[in-house]
């Protein structure tokens, strides 16, 4: 039942194409006027460029946590290498910023799938417990490779540069600008993980999350579709993570390190992992209340906590699961 | 060579502290089907409350007290929120306790502040049993002696008692242990309260041997995981091997190379996850 419900993105649930493509109408409008409406709700316009990315690598890790079925608790990893594959090569190599994106998405999407390999060897808890300690390797390479990666102060020095097109040039360092960028690699991401939705691989991957012993009658190796579509979300938080290096012009070990896992594991739960939507939407949530919160307590960390418990206890199938049964029954 | 042998020592004693974490969390992995993530701030907990009893009731006293006390918060809390968990996704409780781990961890630093806090063992244990071998400290060899006491007498616990029949016989088939006319519930909750109180005592345990901070736990608990992990899932003996090996490892690098003391922890992992995925003595296909 949930098989092919899930499958379809909670943006569809109308019945003509055009109520079919309203949803995703309204939200692209809404994220392409950002700079207009952002200042009148009293936010800034590098708090949606964070909610961006942050919705970015949870639509990636949610590849595998929601269509596939993989408990992956290890994707800050993949985000953490992005963005100092970016920052390094900004620093080090070369200054230009696509060059840097691409070997910041190189870096996080081959290490998600060597070690992805890894990481299927299990399935289940056993599996979430090794895509924690996988990524905290990279944290502590991080932490203790001094020389390179700046250890706990993180990597700075290097920030983002313009890029011209002939005679034109973008100007990345203007705020708003570099937004429509984010916005630019966000939707890239959109269409890469739509597609793989709904191409037969897609299908695949949520037959995997619903009936793997069905599979192997079948003659299909679960384990193989796990590590494509880990291999797949890794490179998608890969590219978020490229972005997040670029925005802050700064790379820290907390890039890389499970409290950010967790992060987005609760974005996708929050906005609804069986859903398209979901997770940006429960990036919006999560990364303006946490904002709010830092802002007001140097204690928000019980107050995000207690929002873990709070959606693990009452909003299980999260904002966008709830519309969908909510519109089904 | 004192140097090596000093640095075998010293991961010999916190691999003892990933043992015995890593004993906890097994416990509760086995029976209760949970990753339990806020192990970490539970041994804080213990730690600080050791820390406030002591100047009531002794070091000995605190060393008792504070597991138990511990023990029984993780009671409460397994009551009010693990239990609505059993039988859903791992997803959930992973989550929920990765909150729990957060709310807590906040409450020790507003309770007991951010800095660190030193814990002072009893004067007799401080100073070191040989000239030579100026490591040798009475403290540590205790925390020797200790993590083997409370390991054995778990042991002893699960083989010999009732309740650790039942705790067994739940691990390889609850649905079967429920038939019989057990309360699993109060299994599960007696079982969870066990695991916390491990986590308790090395709190104290390593309280006098790393001083107190609110993320000591958290700094223990990845270690603990891998000990898991590299020992076996679902064998309490291989939890204990995986963190004396995982210490030791450190140690030896430490020696040689310590940029890598931590990463080669993970290292180990990846062979093991290579050559054995099912982890030293781990049984095949258990949890998955």
């Amino acid at each position: 039942m949930s098989g092919t419900e899930s499958t379809v993105p909670a943006a569809s649930f109308g019945a003509t194409p055009i109520m079919r493509l309203l949803p995703s109408l309204i939200i692209w409008s809404l994220l392409l006027s950002v700079p207009f409406w952002m200042p009148l709700v009293g936010g800034y316009t590098a708090l949606a460029s964070r909610v961006l990315i942050f919705g970015l690598a949870a639509m990636g890790l949610n590849l595998l946590l929601g269509f596939t079925g993989g408990l992956s608790f290890g994707h800050a990893a993949y985000f953490g290498l992005g963005a100092y594959g970016t920052g390094l090569m900004l620093k080090f190599v070369s200054g230009s910023t696509p060059l840097a994106i691409v070997v910041g998405v190189l870096v996080g999407g081959m290490a998600a799938t060597v070690f992805g390999l890894l990481t299927i060897r299990r399935r289940g808890i056993y599996f979430a417990m090794i895509t924690i300690a996988v990524g905290q390797m990279f944290y502590f390479i991080a932490v203790r490779w001094n020389s390179l990666t700046g250890g706990e102060d993180g990597l700075t020095g290097f920030s983002r540069t313009n890029i011209g097109f002939g005679q034109a040039v973008l100007n990345l360092h203007h705020t708003i600008t570099f937004y429509y960028f984010t916005l630019f690699f966000f939707a890239i991401g959109c269409a890469v993980v739509w597609r793989v939705l709904h191409s037969p691989l897609g299908h695949t991957f949520v037959a995997v999350r619903e009936n793997q012993r069905r599979l192997r009658f079948l003659g299909l190796s679960v384990g193989f579709y796990i590590w494509i579509a880990f291999a797949l979300s890794g490179t998608v938080a890969a590219l978020a993570g490229t972005l997040y290096a670029l925005l802050n012009n700064f790379t820290s070990p907390q890039d890389l390190n499970w409290l950010l896992s967790g992060d987005f594991v609760i974005i996708c739960v929050l906005g609804g992992m069986r859903t398209f939507w979901g997770p940006p939407l429960g990036a919006t949530i999560y990364v303006v209340v946490q904002d709010y919160l830092s802002s007001i307590t140097v204690n928000w960390m019980a107050f995000i906590g207690a929002l873990f418990v709070v959606v693990v206890l009452f909003f299980p199938f999260g904002l966008l699961g709830l519309l969908q049964r909510r519109s089904s029954q | 060579m004192e140097l090596l042998l000093f640095n075998i020592f010293n991961g010999l004693i916190v691999g003892l502290f990933y043992a015995l974490m890593a004993l906890g969390l097994s416990l509760i992995l086995g029976l209760n089907g949970i990753i339990n993530f806020a192990n970490g701030s539970f041994l804080a907990l213990g730690g600080y409350l050791a820390f406030t009893l002591k100047p009531e009731i002794g070091f000995w006293g605190a060393l008792v007290a504070s597991p138990l006390l511990a023990g029984l918060i993780g009671l409460v809390i397994e009551r009010g929120l693990i239990r609505p968990l059993y039988g859903r996704d791992p997803l959930y409780s992973l989550l929920l306790t990765f909150g729990l781990a957060m709310i807590i961890q906040t409450m020790l630093r507003m309770t007991w502040g951010a800095n660190g806090l030193p814990f002072k063992v009893p004067d007799f244990m401080s100073h070191p049993l040989s000239q030579t071998y100026f490591f040798l400290t009475g403290y540590r060899v205790f925390v020797v002696v200790l993590t083997i006491l409370a390991a054995g007498s778990l042991f002893a616990l699960l083989q010999f008692t009732r309740v650790g029949v039942r705790i067994r016989a739940g691990n390889s088939d609850l649905e079967t242990v429920s038939a019989l006319g057990i309360n699993i519930y109060r299994l599960r909750a007696v079982n969870f309260g066990l695991g916390i109180l491990m986590a308790g005592l090395a709190g104290v345990l390593a309280a006098g041997r790393l001083g107190l901070t609110p993320t000591m736990g958290a700094s223990l608990l990845m270690p603990s995981f891998v000990a898991i992990i590299v020992g076996g899932v679902g064998s309490l003996m291989g939890s204990v091997l995986g963190g004396i090996i995982i210490g030791v490892a450190s140690g030896i690098v430490t020696t040689y190379y310590p940029a890598a003391s931590q990463v080669v922890i993970y290292l180990i992992m990846a062979v093991v996850l290579i050559v054995r995925p099912r982890g030293l003595l781990g049984q095949e296909g258990l949890l998955e």
